[in-house]
């Protein structure tokens, strides 16, 4: 067993606005190692773009601030580091990918002017190099006329491909660790593979680990090896892909499961989980899911159940001891 | 067989690119590009495809929401490609359309009873009180509660906005209805509450749908009969379960296996596709997809592939068949 390369203890995100706080992120943990793969899956509203955000120390602050827990970078509390170490950090140890590749890169600069000025900030070389080394990046991640393509502007790009110089972006300094929020969610299916097999590729060849932020539970089960369910801020089941998956636990887990329709067999009716989600911090006693569950009990609307189990892990009062 | 609701033959649509100081059209954008096929009365046909394929125009298409460049459709016997707008403003009211986006497809300035009953009172169907107590009864159907119709569109959640949307699609007793992406914007959980609802419906009315999608699970899930698009033309078209089964064409294969599977025992052989979709207003020459096609052959450059029937029902647009 080799120590987590990040590793995330009872991190609180709040957000405080005119209406009073509402916690985004309450209290989670998770950790992921050397080559691992881990997937952190959510309905929209759950905390989980919130969690990267604070990770990355980019959360917009007023009115985000994280008020408890730690984020370890390789043993080094990073909670409250100073803007100055967060930026030694961002990009060179921990680098992250967005959604919108539309949005992300700068419309007018050139793709080999955006790599070259990332490259530089973190290493110390010449133009030359850093160009050098965009090109190799943009190879790296499977461009094809790399040596043009430096020189041209994003809006000549497709979708796909912008992904592509956002991971070589993002791939610049050999980080630790890649968190990527919800990488593949703008692209179309034939390109969303694209992207998957050469996030793989990555992590095999550089030993990076990488965080995938998502709501989509078959990226994941192509891709993790590890699984972290989060509802309404709080993490609710935690284990490897295959634990999860074969044997869900959490009332919510085995509904999200369930009611995904599979494309190898029509299902007559689609299993449903009632409700939605609901507005952080309007659940103030309880189990968060109680008021959407079937198995719900008595205790689950007074009592707040804790994460419980060594490997396969749930916050459910079902499985108390 | 039953009879045909509605029929489209050699549908087209191009968009003109107009340019330079006098705005000549310099070239068009072939969107549509000779689509046919034929839905029956209480069936759904599926139409799925990447972005840019032409399924959204397609669909719109159909009540003359965009003008047709070329082709007939013709439904319940009627040509309504010939129609003036007062007779086609008739037939609408048996064409409805529900849209992807339920925060952009309600007016917020209107009541969510308002909104319900516009389309009665443009095709003046009853009197006022008749349309409050079918507005009521509607909101009752799509499972909300008739005191909802005093409520604004933001004081409801996606999925219950999508449902006001349904109700809204449904206040004219349509015979067909056109489902742009209804579920594409909501979470998961919520996503199959929406589908189960569309069954019930369909169940209960007897309705005829035509189901716009990129998602292939949800297509599936939904669909009897499923057409698969690229680059405006039909590739592909079958019974469901045959056409996900057995794909015929090289991009249906490329694109069924491309589909993330949330089941992380199940290991098949992906085909992924080099490259992007070709814009359309420049396609490759003869079949549009064989740039990007393992199987190309020679004469793949040249020569169009026609839309054959195969075997029982399956057509498909191919030089292997």
């Amino acid at each position: 067993m080799t120590d987590p390369v990040l590793d995330v203890k009872g991190l609180k995100t709040y957000f405080f606005t005119d209406d009073g706080q509402v916690p985004a992120v309450d209290g989670i943990d998770f950790h992921v190692k050397e080559g691992e793969i881990l997937g952190i899956v959510g309905e929209s509203g759950c905390g989980k773009s919130v969690t990267s955000l604070s990770v990355m120390g980019l959360l917009p602050s007023p009115p985000g601030k994280v008020v408890d827990g730690k984020i370890l970078y390789n043993g080094e509390d990073i909670t409250y580091a100073s803007e100055s170490r967060m930026r030694q950090i961002r990009g060179n140890d921990i680098a992250m990918i967005f959604q919108e590749p539309m949005t992300s890169l700068n419309p007018v600069f050139t793709i080999g002017s955006q790599l070259i000025e990332a490259i530089r900030i973190h290493r110390k070389c010449s133009k030359k190099q850093a160009r050098a080394r965009a090109i190799d990046l943009l190879k790296l991640v499977g461009l094809p006329r790399a040596d043009e393509l430096v020189d041209e502007f994003p809006h000549q790009l497709s979708g796909g491909m912008r992904q592509r110089v956002m991971i070589a972006m993002a791939m610049a300094c050999d980080p630790k660790v890649l968190i990527a929020d919800e990488p593949t969610t703008a692209l179309d299916v034939t390109i969303q593979a694209q992207i998957l097999d050469l996030m793989l590729k990555l992590n095999r060849e550089t030993k990076t680990a990488i965080i995938i932020i998502t709501h989509d539970l078959g990226v994941v089960a192509q891709m993790c090896q590890r699984l972290v369910v989060m509802y309404a801020g709080k993490v609710v089941e935690e284990g490897t892909v295959k634990d999860i998956y074969n044997n869900p636990k959490h009332p919510y887990t085995k509904g999200l499961i369930q009611s995904v329709p599979d494309m190898r067999e029509k299902k007559q009716r689609l299993y449903s989980i009632k409700g939605s989600v609901p507005k952080p911090g309007s659940i103030k006693k309880g189990c968060q899911f109680a008021p959407r569950c079937e198995y719900v009990m008595t205790d689950c609307l007074e009592q707040e159940p804790q994460l419980t189990g060594n490997e396969h892990l749930v916050r459910c009062l079902l499985y108390r001891e | 067989m039953g009879e045909s609701l509605l029929k489209v033959n050699d549908l087209k649509k191009h968009f003109p690119i107009e340019g330079g100081v006098l705005g000549r059209t310099l070239g068009h954008v072939k969107a549509v590009d000779g689509v046919s096929f034929a839905i029956e009365k209480g069936e759904t046909l599926g139409l799925v495809g990447e972005s840019g394929c032409g399924k959204s125009t397609t669909g719109r298409m159909l009540l003359r929401l965009i003008e047709p460049s070329a082709g007939r459709i013709v439904f319940a016997g009627k040509d309504m490609t010939k129609l003036a707008k007062s007779e086609l403003r008739e037939l609408r009211k048996d064409i409805q359309m529900i849209f992807q986006d339920p925060f952009a497809s309600l007016n917020p300035r209107h009541t969510v009873g308002r909104i319900i009953e516009e389309p009665m009172i443009v095709h003046k169907l009853g009197g006022k009180k008749e349309r409050k107590k079918r507005v009521r009864e509607l909101l009752e159907v799509v499972g909300l509660s008739s005191y909802h119709a005093k409520r604004y569109p933001h004081q409801f959640s996606g999925g219950q906005r999508q449902r006001i949307g349904i109700a809204r699609a449904l206040a004219v007793k349509p015979k067909l209805i056109v489902a742009d992406e209804p579920v594409s914007a909501l979470d998961v959980s919520v996503q199959s509450q929406v589908l189960n609802l569309l069954q019930d419906l369909q169940e209960q009315f007897g309705l005829t749908f035509l189901f716009i999608a990129h998602d292939l699970s949800v297509v599936r899930h939904f669909s009897d009969r499923v057409g698969v698009m690229y680059l405006g033309r039909i590739v592909e078209l079958g019974a469901s379960k045959e056409l996900y089964e057995d794909p015929k064409h090289p991009y249906t294969q490329a694109l069924l296996s491309a589909v993330p599977v949330p089941d992380p025992n199940y290991q098949n052989e992906k085909i992924i596709l080099s490259g992007d979709v070709p814009s359309p207003s420049n396609p490759p020459s003869g079949c549009t997809f064989h740039n990007r096609c393992p199987m190309a052959m020679d004469h793949c450059k040249t020569k169009v592939p026609e839309l054959k029937e195969l075997e029982d029902g399956r057509l498909t647009a191919c030089h292997l068949y």
